[in-house]
């Protein structure tokens, strides 16, 4: 039975105010994103294949790099973990919370800590844990899921969340000039800031060579939050260790770009490990949990190249159907291009649950196009299609292809078939009793048969030209 | 999706027709005939010839698009350059069967990849064409819609050119222009709503610069496009690149 796919019922079916908010901030991001791009290199091709091959060559030493980052950080006083699934950095986050005695945190921005749904847990084991990242606290407000990497609100207007703000107490009225809406987070947050024990923060670079952190925001609230408390825990997918420092000159000068069309973000601190003695403040415990959680089955597969990913969302961006139907389409942390190869094969167990999401591309490859790292996207979407396919797991859209395997793989066959195609220009086929058919012919006319009027043509045809 | 580097000319080519051609569009495979044999080029259209197995492929059943690209690398053997008058149809074969046959390479589906040739890019790069004698009648513009398989691929700036070259033509561009029609072939019949919608958008974008003429390199994007226009009531001329070349010839 062929029908629709999930991804274009979800579609069908969301508010159009939260469409026109996703269609318009990811147009707004693929545009900056071009123009500072090219603005500062005449040939962004060139970048981005080399940034592709660094990350190419640390995920095959990934184990390597991972021990040589590890020693680099030991030696500056980091304690270092290893979480092999999200239950085990969970649990291990929480007990070196608990070791410290902390029982009020902020946490700024980090889909590693989405992907392994850290807030409420450490909510439930009695850990206030509050989002310091502005888009990441109106989420929490909201008791939403952020549907964009880098923007988690791309899908709300200022007045939700002007709404949402005089219904939570952070402010007395309703008032939906985005500046005020930011000053009143801020009043509140610091408050917040100075009573927190512990930060977390994500990581955007980890250098091997030095064991050198690097984290970009642009609220400065990753900085904010490490200046009052006396321990930092970083969560880190294995995937963020790049050789060298000096590679972070190629990274930081895509992501910002790529991410939200700035040279570089507001805010690109470097972490070298806990305050030094002749420091007047900042975390005296420095904690950094390395998590795996099913990346080394990734790396094992055919689309080990998504690994690669920086993160930026300029493929969510940049994608005609993530536009229409938002990222929480994609019933997952990761939405949009990255997301449709990134959930099924990460959440190994959620692969048949997941499996439609690769068929949600007409492989149009804007998302390769942007990608800073270069990872070929359609050519994974394809593969895990294939993946699919041959685990018998069909979406309820799977269109039957051995027939037409038979008719084309039959030139007698098929040219009869040409031929007799020109009946339909007599028939009403818009009235088969054919669901899709008849939802594509609602939309859309299609023109009339020639079937095989070409080969008839080119069998009289007397050449212009003889060699 | 980039094409191959290095791949043979010759004055003889072979003619991939393409399914839509030979169902729907057979003007658009005549016009590739008319032109190649106007610069001096052999057609030969092998008769046995059916579709490049896209659809199969891109709905992920492999077993069954191998089997159709086996019968195509068959029907094209030997050494000669295979054009294409699709983008899609031409990256099917430069680039999607080497991606199902990655595994176990075959050698008939590497050579069909390494002569294959989209047939703008084959004109522009291949023949060496880099102005067009053409004339439209009165001031004509155009919009150019490079189609997504094109990416990266010698095809736009080859239509751009010979486009801007024609006497009379002005190439205008329109925004958006990386936004894919929405056909995606399979996709529309499974994604109907959103690939309306996508449609719809490229459509707005595109009648935006009120052109004279759309110009493709892909009758399934301009299927799409106009079969969307025609419901809505706000028809557009299109036409494939090569009738553009053929059509302003003196």
């Amino acid at each position: 039975m062929i029908g629709t796919q999930l991804i274009d019922d979800y579609a069908r079916n969301i508010s159009d105010e939260k469409q026109q908010s996703v269609i318009s901030g990811s147009a707004a991001g693929t545009n900056k994103r071009y123009q500072v791009l090219h603005k500062d290199y005449p040939d962004p091709d060139a970048i981005r294949k080399l940034a592709a091959s660094i990350k190419d060559h640390t995920l095959h030493h990934l184990g390597d790099y991972l021990a040589k980052a590890e020693q680099a950080l030991v030696s500056r006083g980091v304690n270092v973990h290893f979480a092999s699934t999200d239950e085990d950095a969970r649990q291990t986050i929480l007990s070196i919370l608990q070791g410290h005695g902390v029982t009020q945190l902020t946490k700024s921005k980090s889909m590693a800590a989405e992907e392994i749904h850290l807030n409420p847990f450490l909510i439930e084991n009695g850990v206030e844990c509050l989002e310091s990242d502005l888009g990441e606290f109106i989420i929490q407000l909201d008791g939403d899921e952020p549907s964009h990497i880098v923007k988690p609100i791309i899908h709300k207007n200022r007045r939700e969340i002007a709404r949402t703000f005089q219904r939570e107490g952070i402010a007395a009225d309703y008032n939906d000039d985005p500046e005020t809406i930011t000053r009143r987070a801020r009043v509140y947050l610091r408050e917040k800031y100075m009573q927190a024990q512990a930060g977390i923060t994500g990581a955007n670079f980890v250098c091997a060579d030095t064991g050198r952190l690097a984290l970009i925001t642009n609220e400065g609230n990753s900085r904010f939050g490490m200046a009052p408390v006396g321990v930092h825990i970083a969560l880190v997918g294995i995937e963020k260790i790049i050789p060298q420092e000096k590679d972070l000159a190629v990274f930081l000068n895509l992501l910002g770009r790529s991410a939200t069309g700035q040279q570089l973000t507001v805010y690109t601190e470097f972490i070298n490990g806990p305050k030094s003695a002749n420091q007047p403040d900042g975390p005296e415990h420095m904690h950094v949990v390395f998590m795996d959680n099913g990346r080394t089955d990734v790396l094992a597969s055919n689309c080990k190249e998504i690994l690669r990913c920086i993160r930026c969302g300029a493929c969510q961006n940049v994608c005609p159907v993530y536009r229409q139907a938002s990222g929480h389409a994609y019933r997952s942390t990761y939405g949009g291009p990255v997301g449709a190869v990134l959930s099924p094969i990460l959440f190994g167990s959620r692969f048949p649950e997941l499996a439609d999401l690769p068929k949600a591309s007409s492989l149009c490859g804007a998302c390769n196009e942007v990608c800073p790292v270069d990872i070929p996207i359609p050519d994974l979407l394809l593969r895990l299609r294939d993946k699919a396919h041959r685990a018998h797991i069909h979406s309820p859209a799977a269109i039957p292809m051995s027939p037409f395997a038979v008719l084309a793989t039959s030139p007698s066959l098929w040219r009869t078939a040409m031929t007799m195609s020109k009946a339909m220009n007599h028939l009403p086929i818009q009235v088969a009793p054919i669901k899709p058919l008849q939802d594509w012919l609602g939309q859309r006319t299609l023109p009339d048969s020639h079937g095989g009027d070409f080969r008839k043509w080119m069998k009289n045809h007397k050449p212009t030209h003889k060699p | 999706m980039a094409n191959p580097i290095a791949r043979p000319l010759n004055k003889r080519v072979l003619l991939m027709g393409t399914c839509l051609c030979d169902a729907f569009y057979d003007d658009t495979a005549k016009a590739t005939v008319e032109v190649l044999e106007h610069l001096g080029i052999a057609v030969e259209f092998p008769e046995n010839q059916t579709c490049c197995g896209q659809p199969a492929f891109n709905s992920g059943d492999w077993p069954a698009s191998r089997k159709i690209a086996r019968h195509t690398a068959s029907v094209f053997a030997g050494d000669l350059p295979v054009i294409v008058p699709s983008g899609s149809c031409a990256a099917m074969n430069f680039h999607g069967n080497l991606l199902q046959f990655e595994e176990n390479p075959d050698p008939a589906i590497t050579s069909l990849a390494n002569r294959t040739w989209e047939v703008m890019d084959f004109i522009y790069n291949g023949l060496g064409v880099k102005t067009w004698p053409g004339k439209f009648d009165k001031p004509t513009r155009l919009a150019f819609h490079r189609s997504c398989h094109a990416r990266g691929t010698g095809t736009g700036e080859a239509v751009r050119t010979l486009l801007a070259s024609i006497e009379n033509a002005e190439v205008v561009p329109f925004g958006e222009a990386e936004q894919c029609c929405g056909f995606g072939g399979t996709f529309s019949v499974t994604f109907p709503h959103i690939s309306g919608r996508m449609g719809n958008l490229k459509l707005d974008r595109i009648l935006e610069i009120q052109p004279d003429l759309l110009v493709g390199i892909d009758m399934s994007c301009l299927m799409h496009l106009s079969g969307l226009a025609q419901t809505q009531g706000r028809p557009v001329k299109h036409l494939h690149a090569i009738q553009v070349l053929r059509d302003t010839l003196p």
